[in-house]
């Protein structure tokens, strides 16, 4: 497929990529951070920097949730499940992830019984319909999957089920930009704000962004042109010397968030004081646990948990490309030893992960980019169709 | 499970204002609206849905847009309808 007839609107893809590189400073870099792994995935889907003048560049965030769980509470995870009275449930995305020894599925093979569900409230059902079991719920995500989590303990909790628990993974979104900013190993000139997680949390707390750090920060809904929109944004945004949270995605995303989302999240837990997110370490206040409220319900409380924390395999490099210092092909095992079937990392596991992405459709940008230069020097003018081959594999 | 997937709601179940029926892509199945409780859905209504929770209203042209990226993301969205379709939520 050539890329022009991916977008609904070529042209308006073409103008805005004019329009950027019109902004561009002469002999300046631009590097924007996109957090959500959904926008990654749009990214390499739909070659976006191919429309990006070579000064601007996108860097990949860790806002894949799947990405960020360490191994140790993958290996926490296998403990509980490994006793005969549990059933143990989780997303489809979790079941590849490796722990120091075992992935779920192999887990299964030697006797674990943990089963993938579309929603926590199948975990429910599954409680329900096993009373001698104990089912445990594997929760993971960000702002955007913890109200469901919370939903359905207040929904355990109205029916009284005694043999319902979670193990909560739930990760907050704003210390991990924030660890980001702290690092020293990479200078961002801004951010693209992660759509659904802030149709939960909404546009403010974002605002330290821009009013401490000194970052433009434009959230961005998923499509091609609204990557590209939002790119513009920020572009505009430092042109004129402005610095400030902009909402692109008002279609979807409300500036206040979703109140009721963010009552049942507060009623049943509570930030941890510290936790490990993969190749990151240790952030402050950055992930959520049950509050004291909901012990009965907390498998953290009801389980003896290991609780031993594992160092990343040496040939892993996923902390460098969940921090955006490299880049998925630049990973020594990319493609070979780590693969979307043998996942080394977090990142080659879930589609959002940008190993994963990049694995999957890297290959098109390649071609693109080939179709892309033989087009341009056919027809078009050289700054909306050079692609931005620099380092691809 | 990241992915939001639009779907249209089909009726608000008896008894059960917590919960609909929607259709997405021709799978209909029960999903939780309780988040939406400020602004309830009605039958006709489109819906983000995560993970079995309606997250956010939205428009039919938006619901279309989101459809048609979707699938264009091809395995990913397969899947998630596979998922979707295991699906009982009650
Ligand atoms: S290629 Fe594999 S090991 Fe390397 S960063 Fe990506 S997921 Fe991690």
């Amino acid at each position: 497929m050539r890329f022009v007839d991916e977008y609904r609107d070529a042209d308006t893809a073409r103008a805005l990529g004019a329009r950027i590189a019109e902004l561009c400073e002469p002999g300046r870099e631009y590097q924007f951070m996109e957090v959500c792994g959904g926008h990654t995935h749009t990214i390499y889907k739909h070659g976006i920097a191919d429309h990006l003048p070579e000064q601007v560049s996108l860097v990949h965030g860790p806002g894949c949730p799947v990405c960020v769980i360490p191994m140790g509470r993958v290996d926490d995870a296998i403990h509980i499940a490994s006793r005969p009275d549990v059933i143990m449930t989780s997303f489809g995305d979790m079941m590849r992830v490796p722990g120091s020894d075992n992935t779920f599925f192999d887990s299964n093979a030697e006797g674990t019984d943990i089963r993938m569900v579309y929603s926590p409230l199948d975990s429910l059902k599954i409680a329900r319909q096993n009373p001698d079991k104990h089912v445990v719920f594997m929760a993971i995500g960000f702002e955007t999957t913890a109200p469901s989590t919370a939903m359905t303990l207040l929904r355990a909790e109205e029916e009284g089920l005694d043999n319902f628990s979670v193990f909560c993974n739930h990760v907050t979104i704003v210390p991990g930009i924030k660890a980001i900013l702290d690092s020293p190993d990479l200078r961002l000139d801004g951010f693209l704000g992660p759509g659904h997680v802030s149709t939960v949390i909404g546009c403010r707390p974002y605002e330290f962004i821009a009013a401490e750090y000194g970052k433009p920060l434009v959230v961005a809904g998923f499509e091609p042109l609204d990557l590209l929109q939002s790119v513009h944004h920020l572009m505009l945004q430092l042109a004129e010397g402005r610095c400030a949270v902009e909402n692109q995605y008002s279609r979807v995303v409300p500036w206040q968030g979703n109140p009721v989302a963010l009552e049942a999240i507060n009623r049943t837990m509570r930030l941890r004081p510290y936790f490990e997110w993969r190749g990151l370490g240790f952030i402050s206040h950055s992930a959520m646990r049950l509050r004291d409220d909901y012990a009965r319900f907390d498998a953290e409380r009801i389980f003896d948990l290991p609780g031993v924390r594992v160092a990343d395999p040496k040939a892993c490099q996923c902390g460098e490309v969940l921090k955006g210092v490299l880049k998925p092909w630049e990973c020594k095992v990319f493609g070979t030893a780590c693969t979307p079937e043998t996942p080394i990392g977090t990142c080659m596991v879930s589609p959002e992960g940008a190993c994963a992405a990049y694995y999957n459709f890297g290959r098109f940008t390649r071609e693109r980019i080939r179709d892309a230069t033989a087009t341009a020097s056919a027809t078009a003018p050289a700054t909306t169709a050079t692609a931005n081959t620099g380092g691809r594999g | 499970m990241c992915l939001g997937i639009p779907g249209e709601i089909v009726e608000i179940l008896p008894d059960r204002p917590d919960l609909a029926r929607v259709n997405v892509s021709g799978v209909r199945r029960a999903i939780n609206v309780g988040l939406l409780e400020a602004d309830p859905p009605r039958p006709g209504d489109w819906v983000l849905i995560h993970v079995g929770f309606a997250l956010s209203k939205i428009d039919e042209e938006e619901a279309a847009a989101v459809s048609r990226y979707l699938e264009e993301l091809g395995q990913a969205y397969t899947d998630e309808i596979d998922a979707l379709s295991q699906s009982m939520i009650e």
